[in-house]
């Protein structure tokens, strides 16, 4: 892989963020407004409910970490399709760029803008509701990697399927943290989901992950051994994506929907 | 990266073929073109041309056969392959949020262009953008979208420049303006180019050899300035209908 190439895919979304308020402001906006959201009801459950128990590090941080895996999700799924609405995919692929090169790419964008949306998210909880992610101690460490690796492989399978379904795909893409987040115990714990929902809550690193914090805030402690396994679990998925992205790539290339992408023959 | 040979051709396709859902749309087409030389594909609508230049791109893998550009094998080595060519098409501008630089910039960065700040402003000069430098491409005219497109397909001086109908929708004098900076490119680094073009006036003012394709094989090929005498017609053009008029070499279905 050559990091120039890389470098060129990030370039490119550097230069579309320069120039436009319309893709900076999303990038904050909708974490403000949830911090905002969210906030003001968990201080009002803390206003009402029995004292003891805090609200602000159960709810508000479990609704900004799940945002943040939608952000990394967005980051990626974004880069791409800026290439998808300018009509860029065949000099893309018709370029000395690989795959991995273009998707590393990606992820690098995503890395960026959801490190950015990372940043605002802190400050603003912190400042304005009295978050500290601190409070989680250290298992928000690998809690963050396991969201972050969990969010790239969404984003990359979503572009994957986009490759495939055309641009009007995009769609589907869009709810997927939304779909996904009745399985993952954002709020609850997987006990709570019915028997059949258990076994899909734990086929997903991101239930790992608020088990752990959730056990944290009630004054319990984090299980090493689940975060492995999220960890594992997250870059199994992320491997399957890449291969998946792979995958798409050459079914598009033997019947040639890269060359005539806009017409979407395959819906 | 294995240095490509001076010596080898800059473009061996040998057997290309192409079918979809069992209809064959290249059919073993195999031909050379050398270092320097500028050669017409021309066809009807439906011919081929883009199926096999899209095969050339590595964006469409074919059914059989293999591309082979400057010595390098684009089935095995395609990122190396890759990194020998560029191309121009009307269906694939520049994305139109990028300035032209910006544009050249990002091209340039993907094809590993050395020293590319000089090489942007020696293309941007060339193709006369200097005006538009920090001009968003979707503004520009259609004309000057592919004078963009061609800066472009230059930045990397490729063995192997593919065209794609470069100069359909310009007016004339920027037509004969990219024909004689394609021609000089061609004499001076001694790059390939493979060009198709509705336009037999072009052709035969542009191109060292063409090839009329028919149902994705070759028809008849040579030196667009004596073909249409060695075939008994006054002009290319009239060669170009009197054969895609004949009922066996006529319209695809």
């Amino acid at each position: 892989m050559k990091m120039r190439r890389i470098a060129a895919i990030m370039l490119r979304q550097i230069y579309l963020l320069r120039g436009s308020p319309t893709r900076v402001l999303p990038l904050f906006a909708w974490i403000a407004i949830d911090v905002m959201l969210w906030g003001f009801i968990t201080r009002y459950l803390n206003a009402i409910a029995s004292p003891g128990f805090d609200f602000v590090p159960a709810m508000l941080g479990a609704v900004l970490l799940w945002d943040f895996l939608s952000r990394v999700m967005q980051g990626v799924t974004m880069a791409f399709f800026e290439d998808v609405w300018s009509r860029n995919l065949l000099a893309i692929f018709a370029s000395p760029l690989s795959r991995a090169e273009y998707v590393t790419g990606l992820v690098f964008t995503g890395i960026c803008t959801s490190l950015l949306g990372l940043g605002v998210m802190i400050a603003l909880a912190s400042f304005a509701f009295g978050l500290s992610f601190l409070s989680y101690g250290i298992t928000i460490v690998p809690g963050l990697m396991v969201l972050f690796i969990f969010g790239v492989a969404l984003g990359v399978a979503g572009s994957a399927m986009v490759l495939r379904l055309g641009p009007a795909a995009e769609w589907l893409i869009w709810p997927l943290p939304a779909v996904l987040s009745p399985f993952a115990s954002v709020f609850y714990p997987v006990a709570s989901l019915p028997v059949w929902m258990q076994p899909l809550a734990y086929a997903l690193p991101p239930s790992y992950v608020f088990e752990s914090l959730r056990a944290i805030t009630q004054g319990g402690q984090a299980h090493g051994s689940a975060l492995a396994i999220a960890l594992s679990l997250s870059l199994v998925y992320l491997a399957a994506a890449a291969g998946y992205f792979v995958h798409v790539h050459g079914v598009c290339v033997r019947n040639g929907l890269i060359a005539r992408y806009s017409a979407e023959s395959v819906s | 990266m294995t240095q490509p040979s001076l010596h080898e051709p800059a473009l061996a396709v040998a057997h290309l073929t192409k079918s979809f859902f069992g209809r064959t749309v290249v059919d073993d087409l195999s031909f050379l073109i050398a270092p320097g030389e500028i050669v017409g594909l021309v066809g009807l609508n439906g011919a081929g041309k883009t199926t096999t230049i899209n095969m050339i791109l590595g964006v469409l893998a074919p059914s059989r056969g293999s591309v082979t550009i400057a010595g390098v094998d684009l089935g095995a080595r395609r990122e190396d392959a890759l990194a020998l060519t560029n191309f121009s098409a009307v269906y694939a501008p520049l994305p139109g949020n990028l300035t032209v630089v910006q544009n050249l910039r990002v091209f340039g960065m993907m094809y590993d262009v050395p020293d590319l700040t000089a090489r942007i402003d020696e293309m941007v000069e060339m193709f006369d953008l200097a005006r538009y430098r920090e001009t968003r491409c979707g503004l520009l005219s259609s004309g000057e979208q592919t004078r963009v497109s061609l800066a472009k397909a230059l930045l990397n001086k490729p063995r192997l420049l593919l065209l794609d109908e470069p100069t359909a929708s310009i007016d004339p004098s920027t037509a004969d303006t990219i024909r004689t900076h394609i021609r000089d490119y061609a004499q001076r680094e001694q790059g390939a180019v493979l060009w198709t073009s509705h336009n037999m006036y072009e052709v035969a003012a542009v191109c060292t050899r063409m090839m009329l394709l028919s149902r994705g094989r070759i028809l008849i090929e040579g030196d667009p300035r004596t073909l249409p005498g060695e075939h008994g017609m006054a002009s290319l053009e009239d060669l170009f209908i009197e054969l895609s008029r004949s009922p066996e070499e006529g319209t695809e279905p």
